[in-house]
C-alpha cells in the first residue's frame, strides 16, 4: 500500500518532470543554443548543439554592441528598477496602512481610484504633456515616477490586503507606548510586511524591468537606453543577427533569474496572506 | 530579530536615497566616442535611423567632416526605424529635444513635420543650388526649402536573377502580360516566380507603390486629383497596382514561405535563384552584394511594367534629407549651416561612397558614381538616362495612409480581393488627409 | 506582542479617545506623497485624455473636432474584428489561466518529487519580457524553418500549421503563446490561496475517507475560491488591454487578422493620430470597464457568500 503510493507519488513526478521540461525548458534551451552559434548558424533557425560553440564571444560581442549600450542599459534599468520598487514599496504600504486603518470618508474615493488604476489603460500622449510642462520628460526621475503611478494600485491593494491580516492589538501597544505615527509605521508596521514586500519587489522588478513600452515613450533615446530597447540593436529591415539578439534576450533575463531562485520561497508566504485573500 | 529587521529596513531606505541621487544623471554614454571637442570648437549632433547602411554612411560623414573641418565637430545619435522611428521624430519636434541636425524622409512624410513651424528654411542658403531641382520639390512646403539630400535617389521595381533568366531565354518584360508570360515559365522550371516577403510588412507594398509611373503615365493629373479628394484607389488607374498583388497570388506565382519569410530572406532566395524576381527599393543592394561573390553581377533590376509596352518608366524615391530644427539656435546653428555647406558638395558625396556602395544617382550637382556598380544600379541608372522616371506618389502628394503595409498584406495573401483592399485604403487615406487638415476632405 | 488581550473593554470615554488617536496615528498625509504622483502622472493625463479625444491633435496644435473621432474610430474597418479579437483574446487567456494554473497548483501542492524544481521551472517564462518571449516564439513557429513545424513535419510527414501566419490561428497562437508565458503566475497565486486553506478541511476530508478527487471538488475548488477570482480579475485585465506580445509577434496581421484594440491605438498612434488614438483609449477604457467592474463586483460578492 505505501509502496504503491510513494510509486505512483514517483511517477506522477517523472511524468510531470518530463511535461514540463519539454513545454517550459525547451523553449529556454532553444534561446540557449543559439546564443551560442555563430551567426550563419543561427541563421537556420535549428534546435540543435551549436558546432562552434561560441556564446562567451557572442556575450562578449553584445556588451560592446554600439559602444556598451547594453552596459548602460544594465546601468539604466537597474537604477529604475531599485529605485522605482522601493518608492512604490514605502508609499504603497503607507497609502495601504492608512486605508486600512482609518475609516474615513476618503475612503470610498481611494478605493474607486484604486480600482481605476487597475482597470485603466494609461494614455500615453497626455502623460508626455504633463511630464513635458513639469520637467519630467526624458528624465530618469520621470521615468521613476511614472512606473510609480503605474504600479502603485496593485501595490496598494496588495499591501492593504494584508495589512489587514495584522492585529490591530499591534497597533495599540505600540501607540500605548508613546509611538507617533512615522514611528508607528516604520518601526513597528513594516518590518511585519516582509513577506507581501518580497512578493511586490518581485512581482513589480519583474514588470518594470522587462517594461518596454514606457522607457520608450518618456525616456528616449540611445544615451536612456533600457535593457529592453536593446534588443532591436540586432533587427535591422535587412539582417537580423539571431545568435547575438538571442544572446542579448539571455544576458537581460539572468536578473531576474536570480532574483528569482533568491526570493522563491518566500513569494508564495506573502502571497497567502495578501494578495489572494480578498 | 526585532534589530535585525531594523538593520534591514534601514539598507532598504539608504538603498531608496542612494538610487534617487544616482538617477538624477542616468548613466549617460560609455566606452569609445572619441571626441569631446576641444576648447572653442562646436559640437554638434546629427539624428539618424539605425539601419545598417545609414549608420555607416553617418559615421563616414562625421569622419570626413571632422578630419578635414575645424571648430566644428559632428557627432552621430541613433533612433529606431520604421513607424517607430517617425514617431520619435515627431516627439522630439514637439518637446524640443531634437538632435541639432536630423535625417528624416523627404516628401509627405516631412510634410507631417509641420516644416514651416518645426524647421530651419534653408531656401536662401548657397549651397541649394548645388542640389537636383527634383529633390528642391520633395523638401518644399509652402515656399521654402528646408533640407538637402542625404543618400541617394532609389528606384522601385523589380530586382530579377539574370543567371535565371538566361537559362530560361527570357527578356525583361515591358508589360504586365510579358511579365506573367514569363512567370508561367519560370513556375514551370521549379523556380518561384515572384518573391514575396510580409515577414517584412512594409515590403508588400512594392506593386502598389511601384506602379505610381504607370498610374500617372495613364492620367498625369492623378496625384493632384487624389490629393483634392477626386482620385481614389478603388477606380483606375490606381487600382491596377493592387490587382498586380491579387494576380500573382492567385496564379500561386509567389514562394511557399511568403507570409513569413523576412526581407534578408528574400533576397537570399533571389541570390541563390530559388526565386526568380522580387519587387523591392534598389536600396537593398548593398545587402544582398554581401550575401554571395558574384550577386553583384547577377541581379538585374527592371521598372514595373504597365500595360503600355511604348509608356515604360521607373517610379523612383526621393533620398532622405538633413534638415535643423527651430530648436538650434545661436553657434549651434551657424554650425550646422557651416557643415550643411560642406555636406552639399562633391565632397560629401565621395564620404558616402566611401562608407557605403552606392545605390543610384545623387541628388548633387558635380556628385559621381565611382565605376563598377552593382547591375542592378546601372540598370536603374538607365531610366534616369532616358528621362523616363516619376517620382513616387509620397513627393508629389503629402497623403499617405499609414496602413498601406497591412492592407497591402492582405490583398498579397488572399485574405481580402484587390478591390476591397482599395476601398480599405481610400479609408486609410481619408483619415490622414483629415489629421493634415487638407481642403476637400 | 499580545499585551492588548489584556486591555479592559473600551468605555465610552475611551472610544472618543480610541477616534482621537486613530486621527493621530494615521494621519491622512500618508497618502499625500503616493497620491501625488498617482494624481500629476496618472489621473490628470487621463482625465485630459477625454478632452484631447474631442480633438484632432498634431502634437503640434490641437482642434476641437466633437465626436468626430469616435465616429471615425467606430467606422474604423478592423474595429469590429478587433472588438471581437479583444473579448477572444481577454476571455481565452483568462480561462486557460485559471483552469491550467489550478491544474499545476493542485498538482505542485501535493508531495512530489522534484516539486521545487517543477514551480521554479513554471515560473521561468514569467521571468522573461514579451518582448523577449514574443521573438523567440517568432523564431520557434517559423512556419518553414522553426523547431516546432520540424518535430510537426517530422510526425506527420506534412508542413507544419502557419501559426503566427494564418489569418485563421494566428489570434489563438499568440494566446498560446500568452498562456505559457502567464500561466506561471496563475499557478503561483493559487498555490498561495491553497495553502492558505486551514489544514483541519484536508483532515476532516481525509478522516471522512474522501477521494483525492472529492477533496478537490469540495475542498480544493470553494476555498480557493478567492485565488480564483484574483486570476480571472488579474488576467482579464491583463488580456483586454494586451499589446506588447501581439506587437512582438504578429504585429497584429497578418494584415488586420489578430488586431486588438490595443494594437489599434497603437498603430493610430504611430501613424499620428493623436487624437484618434487617445479615443481609442477612451473607447478601450469603456470596454474594459464595462466588462471587468460588474465582474468584480459580482466575485467579491460571491467571496463574501463563501
Amino acid at each position: 500500500m505505501n509502496t504503491m503510493r510513494r510509486s505512483s507519488r514517483w511517477l506522477a513526478g517523472l511524468s510531470g518532470i518530463i511535461i514540463t521540461t519539454v513545454l517550459f525548458l525547451v523553449p529556454f534551451a532553444f534561446v540557449f543554443t543559439m546564443a551560442a552559434k555563430d551567426e550563419n548558424e543561427a541563421s537556420m533557425l535549428q534546435f540543435s548543439w551549436p558546432t562552434h560553440f561560441q556564446l562567451w564571444d557572442n556575450v562578449v560581442a553584445v556588451f560592446q554592441a554600439r559602444d556598451y549600450m547594453l552596459v548602460i542599459a544594465f546601468i539604466n534599468s537597474t537604477i529604475l528598477t531599485v529605485a522605482s520598487v522601493t518608492l512604490l514599496v514605502i508609499l504603497g504600504a503607507m497609502i495601504g496602512f492608512v486605508l486600512d486603518r482609518r475609516v474615513s470618508k476618503l475612503n470610498p474615493l481611494i478605493n474607486t481610484l484604486v480600482l481605476a488604476g487597475l482597470i485603466i489603460p494609461p494614455a500615453v500622449v497626455p502623460t508626455i504633456w504633463v511630464m513635458q510642462s513639469t520637467g519630467l520628460f526624458k528624465t530618469l526621475p520621470g521615468l521613476i515616477l511614472v512606473e510609480v503611478a503605474f504600479g502603485l494600485a496593485f501595490t496598494v491593494l496588495t499591501m492593504r490586503a494584508f495589512i489587514a491580516t495584522i492585529p490591530k492589538e499591534i497597533d495599540e501597544a505600540a501607540i500605548v507606548d508613546g509611538a507617533g505615527p512615522l514611528r508607528l509605521f516604520f518601526q513597528v508596521i513594516f518590518p511585519l510586511l516582509r513577506s507581501v514586500i518580497i512578493t511586490i519587489v518581485v512581482v513589480q522588478s519583474i514588470f518594470v524591468f522587462n517594461d518596454f513600452q514606457n522607457p520608450l515613450y518618456f525616456l528616449p533615446g540611445d544615451a536612456n537606453a533600457t535593457v529592453q530597447l536593446t534588443l532591436f540593436n540586432y533587427m535591422s529591415q535587412q539582417r537580423t543577427s539571431y545568435n547575438l539578439l538571442f544572446t542579448n534576450i539571455l544576458v537581460i533575463t539572468v536578473p531576474m533569474l536570480i532574483m528569482y531562485i533568491f526570493f522563491q520561497r518566500q513569494i508564495v508566504a506573502g502571497m497567502t496572506s495578501g494578495a489572494v485573500k480578498g | 530579530m526585532t534589530l535585525n529587521r531594523r538593520s534591514h529596513l534601514a539598507l532598504m531606505a539608504g538603498i531608496a536615497a542612494g538610487a534617487l541621487a544616482l538617477s538624477a544623471c542616468s548613466a549617460g554614454s560609455l566606452g569609445s566616442s572619441s571626441s569631446s571637442g576641444s576648447a572653442g570648437s562646436v559640437t554638434i549632433t546629427m539624428l539618424v535611423d539605425n539601419g545598417d547602411a545609414t549608420v555607416k554612411t553617418a559615421n563616414g560623414i562625421a569622419e570626413a567632416y571632422n578630419a578635414t573641418n575645424s571648430g566644428v565637430t559632428l557627432k552621430i545619435e541613433t533612433r529606431a526605424q520604421g513607424t517607430d522611428g517617425d514617431n520619435a521624430v515627431k516627439t522630439k519636434l514637439a518637446t524640443g529635444d531634437m538632435s541639432d541636425l536630423f535625417a528624416y524622409n523627404s516628401g509627405s512624410l516631412m510634410q507631417a513635420l509641420d516644416p514651416g513651424k518645426n524647421l530651419v528654411p534653408l531656401t536662401s542658403e548657397p549651397y541649394m543650388g548645388n542640389v537636383s531641382a527634383s529633390f528642391k520639390t520633395a523638401v518644399t512646403s509652402g515656399s521654402e526649402q528646408y533640407g538637402v539630400p542625404l543618400g541617394q535617389a532609389t528606384g522601385g521595381g523589380i530586382l530579377y536573377n539574370k543567371k535565371v533568366f538566361a537559362q530560361l531565354g527570357l527578356s525583361v518584360p515591358k508589360t504586365w502580360a510579358d511579365f506573367m508570360a514569363n512567370n508561367a515559365k519560370i513556375k514551370a522550371a521549379g523556380i518561384d516566380p515572384v518573391i514575396q516577403t510580409y515577414g517584412d510588412t512594409w515590403t508588400s507594398q512594392l506593386f502598389v507603390l511601384a506602379d505610381y509611373y504607370n498610374v500617372q503615365a495613364s492620367q498625369s493629373d492623378w496625384a493632384t486629383q487624389y490629393t483634392a479628394n477626386k482620385a481614389k484607389y478603388v477606380d483606375q488607374p490606381a487600382i491596377k497596382g493592387f490587382q498586380r498583388l491579387e494576380d500573382v497570388f492567385k496564379a500561386g506565382y509567389l514562394n511557399k514561405d511568403f507570409a513569413s519569410a523576412k526581407n534578408a530572406q528574400g533576397l537570399q532566395a533571389l541570390v541563390k535563384g530559388t526565386g526568380a524576381q522580387y519587387p523591392m527599393l534598389t536600396f537593398t543592394v548593398s545587402a544582398y552584394v554581401s550575401m554571395s561573390a558574384t550577386a553583384k553581377d547577377d541581379i538585374g533590376f527592371f521598372a514595373q511594367p504597365g500595360d503600355d509596352a511604348s509608356k515604360n518608366g521607373l517610379t523612383a524615391w526621393t533620398p532622405g534629407g538633413i534638415y535643423i530644427p527651430t530648436t538650434t539656435k545661436g553657434a549651434k546653428l551657424d554650425a550646422a549651416k557651416k557643415f550643411l555647406a560642406w555636406f552639399a558638395t562633391p565632397a560629401g558625396c565621395d564620404a558616402q561612397t566611401k562608407a557605403v556602395t552606392p545605390t543610384g544617382p545623387y541628388m548633387i550637382k558635380g556628385c559621381t558614381l565611382p565605376s563598377s556598380l552593382p547591375v542592378a544600379v546601372t540598370d536603374m541608372q538607365k531610366y534616369f538616362d532616358a528621362g523616363n522616371v516619376a517620382p513616387a506618389l509620397e513627393f508629389v502628394s503629402a497623403i499617405k495612409g499609414p496602413n498601406l503595409e497591412k492592407i497591402t498584406v492582405e490583398v498579397g495573401s488572399g485574405i481580402t480581393s484587390a478591390a476591397d483592399g482599395a476601398k480599405r485604403y481610400d479609408e486609410d487615406v481619408k483619415k490622414q488627409a483629415q489629421q493634415l487638415g487638407l481642403p476637400g476632405w | 506582542m499580545s499585551t492588548t488581550s489584556t486591555r479592559p473593554k473600551a468605555p465610552t470615554r475611551a472610544s472618543r479617545a480610541t477616534a482621537r488617536h486613530v486621527d493621530r496615528s494615521y494621519p491622512l498625509w500618508f497618502y499625500v506623497p503616493g497620491g501625488l504622483v498617482y494624481l500629476i502622472l496618472f489621473i490628470v493625463p487621463t482625465i485630459m485624455s477625454f478632452y484631447f479625444a474631442f480633438t484632432r491633435w498634431t502634437l503640434f496644435k490641437a482642434t476641437f473636432i466633437g465626436f468626430d473621432n469616435f465616429v471615425l474610430f467606430f467606422n474604423e474597418p478592423g474595429l469590429i474584428g478587433s472588438l471581437r479579437n479583444t473579448l477572444v483574446y481577454g476571455v481565452l487567456t483568462s480561462v486557460s489561466k485559471v483552469v491550467l494554473g489550478m491544474l499545476l497548483a493542485v498538482v505542485l501542492s501535493s508531495p512530489l518529487i522534484a516539486r521545487g524544481y517543477l514551480r521554479s521551472v513554471t515560473f521561468f517564462p514569467v521571468l522573461v519580457s514579451s518582448v523577449g518571449v514574443g521573438l523567440t516564439f517568432q523564431v520557434l513557429l517559423d512556419p518553414f524553418h522553426g523547431p516546432v513545424n520540424a518535430v510537426w513535419s517530422a510526425i506527420t510527414g506534412a508542413d507544419g500549421p502557419r501559426w503566427l501566419t494564418d489569418p485563421k490561428l494566428a489570434l489563438y497562437s499568440v494566446v498560446g503563446i500568452d498562456v505559457w508565458k502567464g500561466v506561471g503566475l496563475a499557478t503561483l497565486i493559487y498555490i498561495a490561496g491553497i495553502a492558505a486553506i486551514p489544514n483541519e478541511y484536508f483532515e476532516a476530508a481525509r478522516v471522512d475517507g474522501a477521494s483525492s478527487w472529492q477533496i478537490f471538488r469540495n475542498v480544493i475548488l470553494p476555498l480557493s475560491f478567492p485565488a480564483t477570482s484574483t486570476v480571472i480579475i488579474l488576467s482579464l485585465i491583463g488580456g483586454l488591454r494586451s499589446f506588447d506580445l501581439i506587437w512582438s509577434t504578429t504585429q497584429g496581421g497578418p494584415g488586420f487578422a489578430s488586431d486588438v484594440i490595443a494594437s489599434v491605438i497603437y498603430k493610430q498612434y504611430q501613424a499620428g493620430f493623436y487624437g484618434l488614438s487617445t479615443a481609442g483609449n477612451v473607447v478601450l477604457f469603456l470596454v474594459v470597464t464595462a466588462i471587468v467592474y460588474p465582474l468584480s463586483r459580482w466575485l467579491n460578492s460571491r467571496e463574501a457568500v463563501l
